[in-house]
């Protein structure tokens, strides 16, 4: 069922401008997400699914692994790059945990714009904004793209 | 308790080699939402120049976590498990990581800082393939919480 198109489409490094948006999605995160992302990271804190062991350490609910926020942010990018071998350098800060509900889960918004262009490089900087609701869950997150 | 200055530039020994699975690989993919052929099918990886299927890229994050492990567990260290949050996280790559690598890390403590109350670990980990070439460095700040 391999979608080898997909696979076979770099973007032209030279019709970027920057300020472009090149990918936007919503990711619909529920406590199975959490379950799913702690199983295949080996990371089993259990703040990312016990509401009782979250509410000891005083936090608001369980909340999302901030590792599992980077890794979905970047999948809109590594879609339109086409490869993921071309993504050379991915940074984040984790600015704002990711609360989710037991039954309404918690939706989070990426937007992907092209932030700087290194032609010498053919490589695309790309920013991302990933928010919650109103508010952004990730600083200065920042995708390097070689495009060459 | 708090940290010990005398962290700052301390080399941990290489972890045990990792073997990357297939499996594995996909499984992390499905965690965060990949949809990329080239992360899933290795039919597609292929056509892609690939040997088999590439790991996204946040991947490294679990061998990383083999590394941070040793200096969590130093009672050197003096790091409280309990009190550590993940303040920024990056990915520098010369290449994906692809099933069938055998990756081992090797972590350097690069900067410690107090800030007021708070304690910042920055640890850098070099992950290398068999052949010892670099294949991408994973670099961790955490945030040790102070006692409130």
């Amino acid at each position: 069922m391999a979608d080898t198109t997909a696979a076979t489409t770099t973007p032209d490094f030279a019709a970027l401008v920057v300020g472009d948006v090149v990918a936007e999605r919503e990711f619909a995160l529920t406590r199975d997400s959490l379950v799913r992302y702690a199983g295949a990271s080996g990371d089993f804190n259990a703040i990312h699914y016990r509401d009782d062991v979250a509410r000891e350490v005083g936090l608001p609910g369980v909340l999302a692994h901030g590792m599992l926020t980077m890794g979905f942010a970047v999948q809109p990018v590594v879609d339109w790059a086409g490869d993921p071998g071309r993504v050379a350098d991915y940074q984040v800060r984790f600015t704002r945990p990711v609360v989710v509900d037991p039954e309404s889960g918690a939706l989070v918004t990426v937007v992907a714009k092209v932030g700087q262009l290194d032609e010498s490089a053919t490589v695309a900087r790309i920013d991302l904004t990933v928010k919650l609701g109103g508010d952004t869950v990730l600083g200065k997150a920042q995708v390097r793209v070689a495009l060459g | 308790m708090p940290l010990n200055p005398e962290l700052q530039g301390r080399v941990f020994p290489p972890t045990e080699p990792y073997l990357v699975g297939r499996e594995k690989v996909r499984e992390f993919a499905r965690a965060v939402f990949a949809t990329n052929p080239i992360n899933l099918d290795p039919e597609a990886a292929r056509a892609a120049g690939y040997d088999d299927v590439v790991a996204p890229p946040t991947f490294a994050v679990v061998v990383q976590e083999l590394s941070l492990a040793q200096l969590l567990a130093d009672p050197d260290a003096g790091i409280d498990f309990s009190r550590v949050v993940h303040g920024d996280q990056r990915f520098t790559s010369t290449r994906p990581i692809v099933a069938g690598d055998l990756l081992t890390a090797t972590l350097t403590v690069s900067s410690v800082k107090s800030l007021g109350a708070h304690s910042m670990v920055t640890a850098e980990s070099s992950i290398t393939d068999a052949s010892g070439a670099h294949v991408v460095t994973s670099i961790s700040t955490l945030v040790i919480r102070g006692e409130d």
